[in-house]
């Protein structure tokens, strides 16, 4: 065995021993650094004679680079030994929870959402959105929607009072939202489509009453409207809010001061499983009331009921919230219990489209 | 207003079914409210013959029984009841019945060792009354085999139904029939119409003590029936009552009711024996009292009108009788009373006194003007049928209204207002069946109106009782057209803004609550509220008496009552309604949230990745913040003060203002003296922010946003730590540093606030980093230092403080 071959065979046993590439990077200073073994190795070439230097150039060069690449795929080996150690040291319990996002935890009331619904619905059927005070005069509340003084139908809405005035005037807490109906035909001429959500009072409180609700109010008002647009109108709204395709429908006549003819709207459903499923089977549902707006109503806003006609209706948004996402007690909707809010509430960012599906 | 299938038959002549008439009711606007159709459970119960009933041989109060039940050979039924004795006739009900007093199936047993196949039954278990002593006896002719319910009249089905306040025609079983006959589910019977003629003239003279067009008592009759015999009404009409929930008491009272339920006709009767000279019909004298037939005492005041003799008060006009003067078995000589009275003083009186009654709720509603003297004949008739006795003339005082009114009613009105062509022979017959009278052939007719329609006034009542008749479901449905455009924007700025907010702090962790629009006084008075006019008059509990001026007391109660639950880390917020006054313009809308203990927006409680701190001043500042950006605020121009209501604790709360006056929102930390008062648990921190004080966005805002200034040339952040006193604002170092250079200086922020080791006490230092950004070259070192230096002093001129070594 020549030297060389002996060299070779050291530095070879060496960079395989190598433990790390500080031990790997001695190495190769001492192999092929300035005064490396083989650099030096090198320098002698100049001394030789052509001849020599004919054989011994080709096994020099041969031997530098067998070294050279030996140190390098070392170097990878480390490299690969040091990153399978760093990625084992790093390793986390991916198990361990994380904190739920703000929009996670936040959530909208089922008033709001189904509010929310509801404009989504009406608007593209055209209405518009109108508000109106909670506290009323008795003027805009009864007189001017046709409730004559004294009549039983007043009674019947079992109204909060705010105190007398000196003048012997006492404002109430709106019982319906039929007040902006008033107020809307007083400031808008005709056509008129809108729709009124808002807070009502009534004191009566049980497991289906409470003294505060929420009420959605509707009003078309032109020269053609006429019961069967109000029909389409209500079947159209209930298969889009209920999201079914077909909803068996049943109007029967009623009364209310306001509108005449007047007329309740029920909708079929079916008791026979757990819950109540809507829209069919052979139970009926009283959805909301409605009618043709009274001609004195339409007098008492400076309207010719002879020219002008349209309907009105109104229904209670938490029932049908409770209707269509299951709450079984009103009184829930105002207690402000969190795990009620939580499971019975919608996500922030889920808002409700048509062309995204309401509750989808 | 109850009737059953056989008082209905009464009056209408049909062989519809049960399930047909009721249907029908509905669809016509009766609403059937209930239907209690006893017969169905009574179905397996047969009357039987007890063969022989011998002593059971091992129970000494046991009767062993063998019943003809009339069907094969007797069966043996062992019995308890003290009253089960040979050859009586019994109600026999067979095993597999299910006995509805009991709740029991019944199934062949064994009673100390004698086999039983079935029961005799009592009232009580047939749930027929609460007797229960023995079982039931049937008379010897009831015959064996038949069932039991339709043999006692039992099968007639109760018909509940709600009746509309416009509908008093159909609080009589007669109107209900008409309407019914009118939509062709049979034909009305007129039933007894007698005309009585006296024999004598009334002596009791009647004075109605009105002044000249006073309305109270248009109208009242009365006669005298003498020689009557009171006892016990008979059977059918006992068992009608009885059937609608009224207490058969004699046949004098008991005609009255009859007449209330079957024609809607309140009728009086007194004893004549006990009613002292002539009747005066007044209003009352103040503190007049008077013991009424529901055994209580009333006073009355002097708007109210009774009914008095020569003595004293004897009935409260169109509600309610005097014990004094009603009719027992002894009463002999009867006056009957049919008036009329002015529906608003029977209301209003009936109110007042707290008293509900059959003659109020129809007086209120009006009864049929032109029915007084022809129900007082129905009722003198069936008196003299049932009782006997001699009838006097009738005493009339005042003049019963004639209803004139006739509209002019044309056809094509129909289909104006409901869509549905309906042709004007149909219609014609409708109004017709229903007691209008139509005439002239055109295209225009007159309708009139009958007596006991008060409901009716014009056209449209008119088209409603056309297409009620007709069917609502013969309408069809109808598009509306739609506008030939997109819709164009819905939500007002307003509404926009509501939902804006509800979104941003629900986004922001943020539990929606919905809750009252009152607050106990208390409450009010803590938060700027409590004013008078927003007291309400009558409310329902006393923890809800006064509309709101803030939500929050009602957000912070319900933060309590959810920690009580063990629910102590939330965030609750409501965007509603707050009053600060009872005009229109004075209700606002309030954005406002609370956090309570830990809830943060970056969320509650211990957590291994950092648990939370308790919430703060600034917490409430940031969601103030977010709302106020989220519906557009301009939330770079706004001011912080300190100019927070009383109920935030003086030193950690704020207000964001726009100029000097227009706050927009206010937050911080609770008062602890409020948090005393309302009986809650901090730490709590609360924001609430006006949203109509927000101005409103300009209209006409061209779409395009500003074109993006960008430098090329990378930022330079420099920090400075400042030591100031402790009073002063963070913001006046920052205001100080940005206006050191304007063009340069693009944004400074706090990072640090120390105060300790090396601070002086009553001083603090504020770290911050200023952010300057180069426009057209890369800044050299010295014009850095040059922009320091001019920070530095900027901020020590604002602000007294030093740069810190």
């Amino acid at each position: 065995m020549t030297d060389l071959d002996r060299l070779e065979s050291d530095l070879t046993a060496a960079i395989a021993g190598a433990g790390d590439e500080a031990a790997l990077e001695e190495l190769r200073v001492a192999a092929l650094g300035k005064k490396g073994s083989i650099s030096e190795e090198m320098k002698s070439l100049g001394t030789m004679s052509p001849d020599e230097r004919k054989v011994m150039g080709p096994k020099l060069n041969g031997l530098k680079a067998r070294v050279t690449e030996a140190i390098s795929a070392r170097r990878e080996e480390l490299r690969e030994v040091a990153l399978t150690e760093r990625l084992a040291r790093e390793s986390v319990d991916v198990t361990l929870p994380v904190r739920p996002g703000p929009s996670d935890a936040g959530r909208i009331h089922p008033i709001s959402q189904v509010i929310d619904e509801l404009t989504a619905i009406y608007s593209d059927m055209g209405f518009t959105i109108a508000e109106g005070p909670d506290i009323e005069t008795d003027y805009y509340n009864f007189t001017a929607l046709n409730f004559p003084e004294g009549h039983p139908a007043r009674e019947m809405h079992d109204t909060f009072f705010l105190p007398e005035k000196e003048d012997g005037s006492r404002r109430l807490l709106r019982t319906h939202t039929s007040p902006v109906q008033i107020h809307t035909m007083e400031k808008s001429p005709p056509p008129i489509r809108i729709i009124i959500p808002g807070r009502t009072y009534r004191c009566d409180s049980d497991q289906t009453h409470t003294p505060m609700f929420h009420q959605v109010e509707g009003l078309v008002i032109d020269k053609v409207s006429h019961v069967g647009h109000m029909k389409w109108v209500h079947e159209e709204f209930c298969k889009a809010f209920f999201e079914v395709d077909e909803v068996k429908m049943r109007f029967r006549p009623s009364f209310f001061p306001f509108t005449e003819p007047s007329m309740e709207l029920d909708i079929g459903c079916d008791r026979t499983g757990d819950e109540v499923r809507l829209g069919q089977g052979d139970d009926w549902m009283e959805i909301l009331g409605c009618g043709m707006v009274h001609p004195n109503v339409l007098r008492n806003c400076g309207l010719d009921p002879d020219e002008y006609q349209g309907f009105a209706w109104g229904m209670g948004i938490d029932r049908i919230a409770m209707l269509k996402y299951g709450m079984p007690d009103l009184r829930a909707f105002f207690d402000a219990d969190i795990r009620w809010l939580t499971h019975y509430g919608f996500r922030p960012l889920d808002l409700p489209t048509l062309f995204g599906g309401l509750s989808a | 207003m109850k009737f059953t299938l056989s008082w209905l038959k009464e009056f209408l002549d049909t062989d519809a079914r049960l399930d047909e008439i009721v249907e029908q009711l509905t669809m016509i606007g009766l609403e059937v409210e209930e239907v209690d159709d006893r017969a169905k459970a009574l179905v397996p119960f047969t009357i039987a013959h007890v063969v022989s009933a011998e002593k059971h041989p091992d129970a000494d109060r046991l009767k062993v029984c063998m019943v003809d039940t009339g069907s094969g050979d007797p069966v043996q039924v062992v019995c308890g009841a003290p009253n089960a004795h040979t050859g009586m006739k019994g109600v026999f009900a067979p095993p597999g019945t299910h006995i509805p007093g009991t709740g029991v199936d019944l199934k062949i047993g064994t009673i100390r060792g004698v086999e039983s196949r079935g029961m005799l039954c009592s009232e009580r278990e047939m749930m027929l009354s609460d007797a229960h002593e023995g079982i039931i006896e049937l008379p010897e002719d009831a015959p064996v085999g038949q069932p039991y319910a339709a043999w006692a009249g039992l099968d007639d089905a109760v018909i509940d139904i709600a009746i509309t306040p416009n509908r008093p025609d159909c609080l009589g079983v007669h109107g209900v029939a008409r309407d019914l006959s009118a939509s062709g589910i049979g034909n009305l019977k007129e039933g007894r119409r007698p005309i009585v003629k006296g024999s004598f003239p009334c002596p009791v003279k009647v004075n109605l003590a009105f002044p000249e067009g006073d309305p109270l008592c248009p109208a009242f009759a009365l006669r005298l029936i003498r020689g009557v015999k009171n006892g016990p009404s008979p059977d059918w009409m006992q068992r009608w009552l009885t059937a609608i929930g009224l207490r058969p008491i004699n046949a004098l009272v008991d005609i009255t009711n009859y007449m209330t339920y079957a024609y809607g006709r309140p009728l009086h009767v007194f004893d004549a024996a006990k009613v002292d000279g002539d009747l005066t019909v007044r209003r009352a004298n103040p503190g007049e009292t008077l013991l009424a037939l529901d055994g209580r005492t009333y006073e009355f005041d002097g708007t109210m009108c009774v009914i008095a003799d020569a003595q004293s008060v004897e009935s409260i006009a169109g509600v309610m009788g005097g014990e004094e003067t009603g009719c027992t078995e002894e009463t002999v000589d009867v006056l009957v009373e049919s008036a009329l009275w002015e529906p608003f003083n029977v209301a209003q009186t009936g109110r007042k006194l707290g008293l509900q009654s059959d003659a109020r709720f129809r007086f209120e509603r009006g009864v049929d003007p032109a029915f007084m003297l022809p129900g007082l004949d129905i009722a003198t008739q069936l008196i003299l049928d049932i009782c006997g006795g001699a009838p006097s003339e009738v005493e009339l005082a005042g003049v019963a209204p004639d209803n004139d009114l006739i509209i002019d009613f044309p056809f094509a009105e129909v289909k104006r207002l409901s869509g549905l062509d309906v042709p004007p022979a149909e219609a014609k017959a409708i109004l017709t069946r229903l007691g209008f009278w139509v005439s002239g052939t055109g295209s225009i007719v007159k309708v009139a109106v009958p007596s006991w329609r008060p409901d009716v006034e014009g056209k449209a009542d008119i088209v409603e009782e056309v297409i009620r008749i007709v069917g609502l479901d013969r309408i069809p449905v109808t598009p509306m057209p739609r506008a030939g455009h997109i819709a164009p924007r819905i939500l007002t700025t307003g509404q926009k803004r509501t939902r804006q907010a509800k979104r941003a702090l629900a986004a922001r962790g943020m539990v929606e609550a919905v809750t009252y629009s009152f607050v106990p006084k208390p409450h009010a008075d803590l938060f700027g509220g409590g004013k008078p006019e927003l007291a309400l008059a009558n409310p329902i509990a006393s923890d809800l008496s006064d509309m709101r001026p803030s939500l929050i007391p009602g957000l912070a109660a319900a933060a309590q009552r959810n920690a009580d639950r063990g629910f102590a880390d939330l965030a609750l917020f409501e965007v509603g309604q707050v009053y600060e006054g009872d005009g229109p313009n004075d209700q606002k809308t309030a954005a406002t949230g609370l956090r309570r203990l830990t809830a943060k927006a970056s969320g509650a409680g211990r957590h291994w990745a950092g648990t939370a701190a308790t919430v703060d001043a600034f917490d409430a500042k940031a969601d103030a913040l977010a709302v106020l950006a989220a519906i557009g605020a301009p939330v770079d121009s706004l001011q912080v003060s300190r100019a927070a209501p009383g109920w935030f604790h003086p030193g950690r709360s704020g207000a964001l203002t726009l100029g000097p006056k227009n706050v927009l929102a206010v937050f911080g930390e609770l008062h602890p003296k409020v948090l005393e008062a309302l009986d809650v648990e901090g730490p709590l921190v609360a924001f609430e922010v006006i949203l109509e004080n927000v101005p409103e966005p300009k209209a006409g805002r061209a779409t395009a946003k500003p074109p993006l200034a960008v430098s090329d040339l990378m930022p330079v952040r420099r920090d400075f730590a400042f030591i100031v006193e402790e009073g002063v604002e963070a913001l006046a170092i920052l205001r100080a540093a940005k206006g050191a250079d304007k063009a340069l200086v693009t944004d400074a922020g706090v990072f640090d606030v120390y105060r300790g080791k090396g601070i002086d006490d009553g001083k603090k230092s504020v770290a911050i980093e200023v952010t300057l950004q180069p426009r057209e070259k890369t800044l050299t070192e010295a014009e850095i230092e040059s922009v320091a230096a001019k920070i530095v002093d900027k901020v020590s001129k604002a602000t007294g403080g030093t740069l810190r070594a």
